[in-house]
């Protein structure tokens, strides 16, 4: 819980200062946030090379894990099919659309603008953004209340890039090559399920 | 994308073969390049008009959404680590 309030307070304090301006997003740009995520996943890659246990447990994996990515896809969809009931204004297959970005915010709503408009593709917008926000935040509530392969499934499409080191940190080492299988899955299901449901 | 996994991979290579040496600061790094990376992220949200301003309306739509995606994955994923679970029990009893 403690590691869960330290990582939003760092999120918090970058909203703030950006929005009042303190740091120019300009100054910073994209480029610092890719080189530190290179530096990021060089170092994971390095704690998962370096440590020979790691290795050791890969091949102990239990082939019915490959079937998360199934789990991630018909849990979202169904979650999102069920609460369109509650929102007036918005059709099934409209949720399950912006559902089916898992995460993936940049491509996803930029498909569902293409397909359906600035509002939906706006809801996309936030509604991945969050998605991935609760992903790095939550990691340590969901293992504790929806066991270790919460995290990933939460994580949806970004669980081989941006939220990796937050699930090895809760979950454990032993699911980096599920998480990063689940994200390369959950990455091209993307554009396909997008389109499907805009088309209806 | 497939930069920052190419990162990782010749990070897993390199921490492989230096597997006698221990690398202790590693896993504070991780946290301070989390803590970073997730600040800018917060840059970049709290400096996008459109973001803070459609927090108000849509984006309650965006979060009620978000939460039925998330618990419903979340629910999913508990069942699957239940069942793995209770197959691994079984197969220790027989």
């Amino acid at each position: 819980m403690k590691s869960s309030i330290v990582i939003v307070s760092f999120f918090v304090l970058g909203v703030l200062f950006g929005h009042f301006e303190i740091i120019q997003v300009s100054a910073v740009d994209n480029d610092i946030s890719f080189y530190a995520l290179c530096c990021l996943m060089f170092c994971v890659g390095l704690s998962l090379g370096n440590d020979s246990n790691t290795l050791k447990r890969f091949t102990m994996i239990n082939p019915r894990f490959y079937l998360l990515p199934v789990a991630t896809i018909v849990g979202t969809l169904l979650g999102c099919a069920i609460i369109s009931f509650l929102l007036p204004g918005r059709s099934v297959m409209e949720s399950m659309a912006v559902g089916s970005g898992f995460g993936y915010y940049s491509l996803s709503s930029i498909f569902i603008t293409e397909y359906k408009g600035a509002e939906l593709g706006t809801i996309a917008l936030l509604s991945n953004i969050l998605r991935e926000i609760m992903a790095l935040l939550l990691a340590p509530l969901f293992v504790k209340y929806f066991g270790k392969l919460a995290p990933i499934s939460v994580g949806g499409a970004t669980t081989m890039d941006t939220t990796l080191p937050i699930i090895l940190k809760f979950s454990g080492k032993e699911f980096a090559v599920i998480s990063v299988f689940h994200g390369f899955i959950l990455d091209l299901s993307v554009p396909v399920l997008v389109t499907i449901f805009c088309s209806f | 994308m497939f930069i920052a996994i190419g990162f990782m991979v010749f990070g897993g290579i390199l921490g492989f073969l230096l597997r006698k040496k221990e690398f202790r600061n590693i896993s504070k790094i991780i946290t301070i390049l989390i803590w970073l990376l997730l600040f800018i992220l917060g840059l970049e949200v709290g400096a996008n008009p459109q973001i803070i301003s459609g927090l108000g309306n849509i984006g309650v739509e965006a979060l009620i959404i978000t939460f039925a995606a998330v618990f419903g994955s979340a629910a999913v994923a508990l069942l699957l680590w239940k069942y793995i679970n209770n197959r691994r029990k079984e197969l220790h009893e027989e």
